[in-house]
């Protein structure tokens, strides 16, 4: 009976001993998420930049060293010139729109109106849905042929009859030509990652304390003015992690290129990730294919630090 | 006198705000137009699209739950959100109290660290990551994405939770303590309640990233039995040349809306969340 009595005070005196050493329990709670993001972050990063400058590929798994060898070879070809210019492009321009509408949105989202619920649920919709599915939809919506964008435009007498504004074909073939297939995936780059940088400015603009504003009112301040000296300052490093996320949600994407142009017409809508997938999947060229994805990292690191930097920055004064 | 000006005003802002809902919302319209057409209806480019010229019918979504495997995608993308969410919390939770309170002063570079983890998106990852599933024997099983996708969720949840426990003042736990609570169960049970927005909105956004996952998917499994969602959809609907419009417009509009509705449920804490886990962390 004694016994079991000081066994037990003995292992709750060592519970309450180690439950209460810092030095024990900080490492041992970071211990997992540490291990866990070596063991399938860093290994892997590590075999990415390894493959990328030597000549293995799925079939013949051994790694000789061929140096740079691979990014020449990629950088030789127009199909990787051409992904790279399309994913800046892409990338640069759907930011900009972004984060310009998702201020508007921000705005409009914090003040009340009625219907504010179900506003919000279908602007959200784009977000909760995965991109795969809500880039089927698209595919349906800017069809070749039963597009009602292009009904509509046959309807306003602006396409499909002679002298039409906008041709006198029936269709527009949003995907099929160039720079109608390109706006495309810009427009829904927006589309998806418009509502997620809107929640974060919220979140931002919500932070701002009430009265600051109040004061604003007070001394006569309209809402331009509120809006340019009070509330743009105050969540410009908000705005940067919005951009952060948003830019890597976008240079991270592959699923909208995929599923809606599959890099058509001929290659010319290809990004880095699709051609990636089809050299290092799909034809097994592991080499050529990780020196196409790691191609960008440098830049995301720049622009990471850059952006954290910023927001620290901001942050101070 | 001042009425009018207001009048404007509320116009002007419903107006643009039926602008953004438009722009959001018409793929929704159209996949939920679409998948009630009967085929005659809809390949038909002369109909007007946005009517039932023909009356609606339900066989397309008969074809979608009984001859495809829609419901089985279902079930393994909401088995793998499931269980990558509790992998999640169990690893972030306590790595996210170690930085914002255990290790001091290189927490904070630690926590910078663990955010540029999040930089490193799966197109970058998937070739070496495809190497690591085969030569663990997961491939072409949804437990590879089981394994992989806590590497895009970790990072992310850490870094919100850190700031989220950032905030909570420190005289709560220090008074627990005086208490006689030990360090360990003054986190648990003085912290962790006041911490639940951050977790709420942690599990939502794991969820809908295990959701919308399309790179590991596409790359790691290739039978149809063990897709997700994501990948099955768009790649197995399709027969050939021939889409299943209605099907697939079905199984997309099925999906967006529920979750949708939940995400706007939680809109509110995931506001919250981001308030304090991003804005004052």
């Amino acid at each position: 009976m004694d016994e079991t009595v000081t066994v037990k005070k003995k292992w709750t005196d060592g519970f309450r001993f180690w439950s209460d050493r810092e030095d024990l329990l900080g490492p041992l709670f970071l211990f997992p998420a540490v291990v866990y993001i070596i063991a399938l972050v860093g290994i892997p990063f590590i075999i990415a930049m390894a493959y990328s400058v030597t000549d293995v590929t799925a079939g013949n798994t051994s790694l000789d060293f061929v140096g740079l060898q691979n990014f020449q070879a990629i950088l030789k070809t127009d199909q990787f010139t051409q992904s790279l210019r399309n994913t800046i492009m892409f990338t640069v321009v759907s930011q900009i729109i972004i984060i310009v509408l998702a201020n508007i949105l921000a705005l409009i989202l914090s003040t009340d109106f009625r219907g504010k619920w179900f506003a919000r649920f279908l602007i959200m919709l784009p977000w909760a849905t995965p991109i795969a599915l809500g880039t089927i939809g698209w595919l349906w919506l800017l069809d070749s042929k039963f597009s009602p964008i292009d009904w509509v435009l046959r309807y306003l007498h602006l396409l499909g009859e002679s002298g039409a504004l906008l041709g006198e074909q029936k269709n527009l073939y949003y995907l099929g030509r160039l720079e109608l297939a390109k706006a495309s995936i810009i427009v829904i780059y927006v589309w998806r990652m418009l509502p997620l940088s809107a929640v974060i400015l919220m979140a931002g603009l919500t932070s701002i304390p009430q009265d600051l504003l109040d004061q604003a009112d007070v001394d006569g301040a309209g809402f331009w003015r509120t809006f340019f000296q009070i509330k743009l300052p105050l969540i410009l490093p908000i705005m940067s992690v919005a951009l952060l996320f948003s830019l890597i949600f976008t240079v991270g994407d592959m699923a909208v290129v995929y599923v809606l142009t599959r890099g058509g017409p001929v290659y010319y809508t290809q990004i880095l990730p699709t051609w990636a997938y089809l050299k290092g999947i799909e034809s097994g060229a592991l080499a050529e294919g990780s020196a196409t994805a790691l191609f960008l990292f440098p830049v995301l690191l720049a622009v990471a630090i850059m952006v954290l930097r910023f927001s620290r920055r901001t942050e101070v004064t | 006198m001042k009425t009018p000006t207001r009048w404007i005003k509320r116009a002007l802002l419903y107006g643009v705000v039926a602008v953004f809902c438009f722009f959001s919302a018409s793929p929704f319209l159209w996949m939920i137009i679409t998948m009630f057409k009967q085929d005659k209806d809809l390949y038909r480019s002369a109909n007007n699209p946005f009517i039932f010229n023909l009356p609606p019918t339900l066989s397309h979504l008969n074809l979608l739950f009984n001859n495809t495997n829609f419901l089985v995608f279902m079930r393994n993308s909401v088995f793998i959100g499931v269980l990558v969410v509790i992998i999640t919390l169990v690893i972030s939770i306590p790595a996210a109290y170690s930085l914002a309170r255990l290790v001091g002063r290189w927490g904070e570079r630690a926590g910078i660290g663990i955010f540029l983890v999040y930089l490193v998106p799966p197109t970058l990852l998937f070739i070496p990551l495809s190497r690591v599933v085969v030569s663990l024997g997961l491939h072409n099983s949804l437990w590879s994405l089981i394994l992989v996708y806590p590497t895009i969720t970790i990072p992310f949840s850490t870094w919100l939770l850190m700031g989220f426990f950032k905030s909570i003042p420190k005289d709560l736990e220090e008074a627990a303590r005086v208490d006689g609570y030990s360090r360990l169960t003054s986190f648990i049970k003085v912290i962790m309640p006041l911490s639940i927005s951050g977790v709420v909105a942690v599990i939502a956004f794991t969820f809908t990233l295990t959701l919308h996952e399309f790179v590991y998917a596409l790359a790691f499994v290739t039978s149809s039995a063990q897709r997700t969602i994501s990948v099955g959809v768009p790649t197995e609907l399709v027969r050939g040349d021939v889409f299943y419009w209605q099907s697939l417009m079905a199984a997309a509009a099925i999906v967006a809306i529920p979750v949708g509705l939940v995400y706007n449920i939680f809109l509110d804490r995931l506001v919250a969340g981001f308030t304090m886990g991003a804005v004052k962390g």
